[in-house]
């Protein structure tokens, strides 16, 4: 490549926006919308039966049951917006939470190394997809269709017919699962310190802003020096990792573990990080919205029988959501666009 | 549409036009072909089946293994076109069940039982085009809008039934589904796919349709300009894949003689596996109806091996996994290693021809394609 270096002349800082232009901001922001969504789920659900909300295991289903979904929608958001997909963690979930379940089994070591372990083989799992991506360039989506299969397998065939069951998990893990600090169950809170983490890189790293760069345009990165490969593996190699916390999550959370933990879950995370305003392109969207996406999916889920709907419909709410999110953006990107060249040509 | 041009696109010599798939003689293209290189796995694998596993070689296995890849086969004919197109569809096992479930329920209201087919085949139709509407009607990127609509079909056909099952349907119509052509080993579904088949490979390969399909794949925008009808192409390729995988559901429904709301769970994995692993390329453009149909039947012929050698479903999830997986990297790997070979020898090549090789440094012009295929259209310069 030859490429003339431009010269960059850098432009003084704007001045800090003010508190009118900040609220306003706050209220076009897409995750607002999603918020709101969530927010109205909630009170109509919780006037119809006050326990949805008001009683000790609604309030706390509504934080434990969206929390393994979050971590994993919070790792698809970030393979998203670097313009790919991971179609296998629901696969590395339950490969890993059947491989923390084993350690238990097998080996004596302590909750949190096994823990650690978890997560690291998750992050392998995740950079196995990475390499494949960055390196043969071949499309995610082919490459993680095919590493859903052959994860999927080798847990099956490792695990065979036999399952682990809860009498097999240490009893500290178990009641960590279940257990509540501050009112807000364990489990809710990492989901919130991944959140947190998350939304912290890839909103206010240079790491994370060039993930941005590269979905939004792959050939404009690469001619402005950004590393693509690097960027590629570090975004599957966490949605790897997050997966692999997810899984040890499900165990503390169930205890049991049979082939079919994680299977099609990889939908549902693509689905709330869609429908949190994460484009399929890549290069917008935010982790805050892929996981109030998973918030929103989970409680109309839960919300579904109060409502006196069959939880049959629950899968046809969610992609009728997932629709209705993508268009709803398609519509205010084609607003957004005429309204720029309305005012280019008033220039 | 933005093209970008890049700066060093502007070389200094005009280089002279030429095919690289025209200047071998014909019998070297056929011979050295995706497709051919399939079918002879598939060959290679038969053969050494039967004479290494047990009961592979009697015709019963072939039966039961047509039986068990049918509705894969039917699908992926229209899928394969829809790939091309630079798009997908990952609604279509939704659809099956869809259809399954509606032909259950009709039926089992008294509807006669051609009608109930009828109606179930208008909803597939119905499947198809929504997805098509929101694909070129409204503009959005085709893997988004069909996770939704797995979703959400899926949805409505458990919603539908709830757990429950429809099982009692005429014994002639099962006994047609799961019975051979006269006194042959070859299943009577066969009948209706190989018209299908010929079909569809005449419509891809002998049409100007078929051409236009892998105009759009190639290069959107360049189609549209020379006067095909990208949109209506698209709509018509989403209703056909909704319309076959309805026919799909109808002959599952039959065989297993029961109509269930999670019929077909995850086939749509299995048929997109199928397309690619026949030489199909994820990026459109590229991709031959006979090649799909021998990569059906190989993962199909695998998988019946292995469940004869006593192996389990894993080992098979493994092995069809492992086979996407090494096809792609390895066209990939080809595509390199051919293009380094010809930067060394000739001085040019034109990309953009049968093979996915990558640009080269030297003339790439990168097309940007807003609505291009699965979000993932990005051809980059090394």
């Amino acid at each position: 490549m030859s490429t003339a270096t431009p010269t960059v002349t850098t432009p003084a800082p704007p001045p800090p926006p003010s508190t009118g232009a900040r609220v306003r901001k706050l209220l076009q922001a897409r995750e607002t919308g999603i918020v709101l969504a969530f927010l109205v789920v909630l009170a109509v659900t919780t006037a119809i039966n006050p326990s949805f909300l008001f009683s000790k295991d609604g309030w706390r289903d509504l934080f434990l049951t969206p929390s393994i979904l979050v971590v994993l929608a919070v790792g698809q958001a970030i393979v998203i917006i670097t313009r790919n997909v991971d179609l296998s963690v629901g696969s590395i979930l339950g490969l890993v939470a059947y491989a923390t379940g084993r350690l238990f089994v097998d080996t004596g070591l302590p909750i949190l190394v096994v823990l650690l372990l978890g997560i690291l083989f998750g992050v392998a799992l995740g950079l196995i997809n990475g390499a494949l991506v960055a390196f043969a360039k071949v499309p995610a989506l082919v490459i993680t269709l095919g590493t859903l299969y052959v994860y999927r397998g080798v847990m099956m065939s490792w695990a065979g017919s036999d399952r682990i069951n809860a009498s097999d998990i240490p009893s500290g893990l178990l009641s960590f699962g279940t257990s509540s600090i501050l009112w807000i169950p364990s489990l809710a809170w990492i989901s919130f310190v991944v959140l947190a983490i998350g939304a912290y890189l890839m909103g206010r790293t240079r790491g994370g802003r060039e993930m941005y760069a590269i979905g939004s345009d792959p050939d404009a990165a690469t001619l402005y020096g950004l590393q693509k490969t690097k960027r590629t593996l570090l975004a599957f190699a966490a949605s790897g990792g997050l997966a692999g916390l997810a899984g040890v999550m499900y165990v503390a959370r169930y205890g049991t573990i049979s082939s079919g933990a994680g299977l099609g879950i990889e939908f549902e995370a693509v689905g709330a990080a869609v429908i949190g305003g994460v484009a399929i392109f890549g290069g917008s969207g935010t982790v805050l919205g892929a996981a109030v996406g998973a918030y929103l999916l989970m409680t109309i889920n839960r919300g579904l029988p109060i409502l006196g709907i069959q939880d049959f419909w629950q899968r046809a709410v969610v992609g009728l959501l997932i629709i209705v999110a993508i268009v709803l953006d398609k519509v205010l990107k084609d607003r957004q666009h005429k309204k720029l060249l309305a005012e280019r040509d008033a220039a | 549409m933005t093209s970008l041009i890049h700066p060093s696109d502007t070389s200094t010599q005009p280089r002279a036009r030429s095919y690289r798939d025209h200047q071998r003689p014909l019998w070297q293209r056929i011979l050295f072909s995706r497709d051919l290189a399939v079918w002879v796995a598939l060959v290679v694998v038969y053969l050494y089946a039967s004479a290494t596993v047990p009961f592979f070689d009697r015709p019963i296995t072939i039966t039961y293994l047509l039986l068990d890849v049918a509705p894969i086969l039917l699908i992926a004919l229209p899928m394969t076109l829809v790939i091309i197109t630079g798009e997908i569809d990952l609604s279509v096992a939704s659809t099956v069940a869809l259809a399954s479930v509606s032909f259950g329920v009709l039926y089992d209201k008294g509807t006669p039982i051609v009608l109930a087919a009828v109606a179930a085949l208008l909803v597939g139709i119905v499947c198809g085009a929504f997805n098509g509407f929101l694909v070129t009607v409204v503009g959005l990127p085709s893997l988004a809008v069909t996770i939704g609509t797995l979703a959400l079909y899926r949805g409505i056909a458990v919603g539908l039934l709830g757990t429950t099952a429809i099982t009692d349907f005429p014994d002639g119509w099962t006994d047609w589904a799961r019975g051979r052509i006269g006194e042959s080993d070859i299943p009577s579904i066969m009948i209706p796919f190989a018209v299908l088949a010929i079909v569809f490979i005449v419509l891809l390969h002998f049409t100007a349709f078929g051409r236009g399909v892998y105009a759009i794949g190639l290069n959107e925008g360049a189609a549209r300009f020379s006067g095909i009808r990208v949109e209506r192409t698209k709509l018509v390729l989403f209703m056909l894949t909704g319309v076959v995988s309805a026919l799909a559901g109808i002959y599952y429904t039959l065989r297993y003689g029961s109509a269930r709301g999670d019929n077909a769970n995850g086939m749509e994995l299995q048929v997109i596996a199928a397309v690619l692993l026949g030489g199909v390329s994820i990026f459109g453009g590229r991709g031959a109806l006979p090649g799909v149909i021998a990569g059906v039947l190989l993962i199909g012929a695998i998988g019946s091996a292995l469940r004869l050698a006593d192996q389990t479903a894993d080992v098979i999830n493994i092995v069809t996994g492992l086979l996407l997986v090494v096809s792609v990297v390895g066209s990939s790997v080809l595509g390199w290693v051919s293009s380094k070979r010809r930067s060394r020898g000739a001085p040019d090549a034109p990309s953009g021809t049968t093979q996915s090789t990558p640009p080269q440094p030297h003339n790439n012009t990168t097309l940007t394609d807003p609505d291009g295929p699965v979000g993932e259209r990005e051809r980059e310069d090394r």
